[in-house]
């Protein structure tokens, strides 16, 4: 055996000459994965087109809406409700802080009815709900997939982008308006609670200064934004599910999946919202 | 079957899952009224094939033919105009566990506005009935039941809205010898007295001799040989003979290390 170090055969096979396809073209991976991208984001668009165009055309299972809308809206109260109100609070008691620096007190009613209604209650509302319902919907779509219920669903007269998406999209958008309006109040109600009851403000005061503060346009981006989170969070627990493959495991990551992408588009379209309706 | 158009005709269908080539150029007609079984080894691509007719998978070539009409890349609305003819037996049963076991026999009538929610308990007590399970099933949901009842229920589901042409996903799998027996009966009643068109798939050749006025046999991507119920035994293909009397040595190898 001929005597042959390992740094010897580094040096005289330098790494990039042993793998001779990443020399020959070392854009090839990253071509893979640019193809890979368009490819998803293509059938993703794909997707939420034939979704959207079963909204308008009959039949409607206003069966399954209903229910959607009560899983969505009603059982969601809870964790939106502490989500807010803990918002609230910690908003008023933050700024407090932050204001008593400049003798500012007086802005913590501002600064909280702002906050909710423009950001944090959409925004918390819409996380928190996309755990929950996103999670749920791309469990059950990926279920119904791997153990070829959807399939059964063709075979029975039914579409199933009709049956089963649709109305999703449909009580998703309908309700996170709502359950956002619910955020609000409670947050800034949140807000008053402490305000009130530790920082020592007086109660008919806050409560003038926050009605004063209050605007309908501020409340109504909030609304459109829990519309367009609505859709984002069903769209997805959706896709994912539906598109799962492969038993269990495929329908863990689908829900993972369905749950990360719905948080991201959340935190980067209310970018993009917040952008199109202040930065005037 | 010469001069009139078989109800189903495949032409070198192929199919391929990445590099696996399932179906390999399957040509198989069925004719008006016809009981046609498949059979083959685990993995040859049976349930593949019924899929491929159902538009549930499409097929990389060939051609798919239900009623004379090319079924292949067409819209979405035909689609769903040509399914209404199929009913289906999934070999996982594939039944909707949200819903209860009525529901599901009678979603297709349902679907079709065929029925009324208020009469479709009793049609399902009816269609249960034919696969020997008691009305009292009707409200339990489909987790709640054993493999063989989920079986039945998903028969139910297939026949319920008597369609013109019924896929049978291996129906006796799972069941005891008796209750196969009752299953094959139903299946040869469906074919010969209310005239539907059926493709089955099965690894039991006691109900394919029942149950098939022809049978085929899928092995390697092809239907290898196809020919009456009665002249199976006396083939003269020996993988055919290799399969029916299920021996280990043949033509047929198993990848099976020992
Ligand atoms: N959706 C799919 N994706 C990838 N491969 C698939 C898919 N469906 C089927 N296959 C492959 O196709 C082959 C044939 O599958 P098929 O379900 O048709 O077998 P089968 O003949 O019905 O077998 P069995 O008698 O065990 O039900 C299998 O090897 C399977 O791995
Ligand atoms: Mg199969």
């Amino acid at each position: 055996m001929r005597f042959s170090p390992a740094w010897a055969r580094v040096i005289s096979a330098p790494m990039w000459a042993r793998r001779s396809e990443t020399v020959i073209n070392p854009f090839q991976p990253i071509g893979r994965v640019f193809l890979a991208f368009l490819g998803a984001t293509g059938r993703l668009a794909s997707f939420s087109f034939s979704a959207f165009s079963h909204c308008f055309r009959p039949p409607f299972y206003f069966r399954t809406i209903f229910s959607e809308m009560i899983e969505i809206g009603y059982y969601s109260l809870p964790v939106v409700g502490l989500t807010a109100v803990f918002a609230g609070m910690v908003l008023a008691l933050q700024s407090y802080t932050g204001f008593a620096r400049f003798s500012a007190e007086g802005a913590v009613a501002n600064v909280v009815v702002l906050s909710i209604t423009r950001e944090l209650g959409p925004v918390l509302a819409g996380l928190m709900v996309a755990g929950r319902i996103g999670a749920s919907m791309a469990a059950e779509i990926g279920t119904m997939r791997v153990t070829e219920q959807i399939d059964a669903l063709t075979t029975l007269s039914t579409n199933p982008m009709k049956y089963l998406v649709a109305p999703r999209l449909i009580a998703g958008l309908l309700m996170f308006p709502l359950l956002v309006l619910v955020a609000d109040v409670i947050g800034v109600f949140g807000g008053y609670m402490v305000a009130v009851h530790k920082l020592g403000f007086n109660a008919a005061n806050y409560l003038q200064r926050t009605w004063d503060f209050l605007r309908a346009e501020d409340v109504n981006s909030g609304l459109v934004k829990a519309a367009v989170f609505g859709i984002i969070v069903t769209l997805m627990g959706c896709y994912h599910g539906y598109n799962s493959k492969g038993g269990a495991e495929g329908v863990g990551a689908a829900t993972t999946n369905a749950v990360v992408s719905s948080c991201i588009l959340i935190l980067s379209f209310d970018y993009v919202l917040t952008e199109m309706f202040f930065s005037k | 079957m010469t001069g009139t158009t078989p109800k189903i005709k495949l032409r070198n269908v192929h199919k391929a899952f990445g590099e696996k080539v399932v179906l390999d150029g399957v040509d198989l007609d069925v004719g008006v009224g016809e009981s046609v079984v498949i059979i083959g080894g685990s993995g040859t691509g049976k349930s593949v094939t019924l899929k491929c007719i159902l538009g549930l998978l499409h097929p990389d070539q060939g051609s798919v033919e239900v009623d004379g009409e090319s079924v292949v890349g067409i819209s979405q609305r035909r689609r769903d105009r040509i399914n209404r003819k199929f009913g289906m037996l999934f070999q996982g049963a594939a039944l909707f566990d949200s819903l209860p076991v009525w529901e599901n026999v009678t979603f297709g009538l349902l679907a079709e506005k065929r029925c009324t929610r208020s009469d479709a308990e009793e049609i399902a007590v009816i269609k249960l009935g034919m696969v020997g399970l008691g009305p009292d099933v009707a409200h339990l949901y489909p987790a709640e039941l054993s493999g063989g009842m989920q079986k039945r229920v998903g028969l139910a589901r297939a026949i319920a809205s008597d369609p013109e042409i019924i896929f049978f996903d291996e129906p006796t799998t799972g069941l005891d010898p008796i209750m196969a027996d009752v299953i094959n009966d139903l299946i040869v009643k469906i074919t010969r007295e209310v005239g539907a068109t059926a493709l089955s798939i099965t690894h039991d050749m006691v109900s394919a001799k029942k149950i098939a006025h022809r049978i085929a046999m899928l092995y390697d991507g092809k239907i290898i040989w196809a020919g009456r119920t009665e002249s199976i035994d006396g083939s003269g293909n020996e993988y055919v003979d290799q399969f029916i009397n299920g021996r280990a040595e043949g033509p047929i190898k198993m990848a099976v290390r020992a």
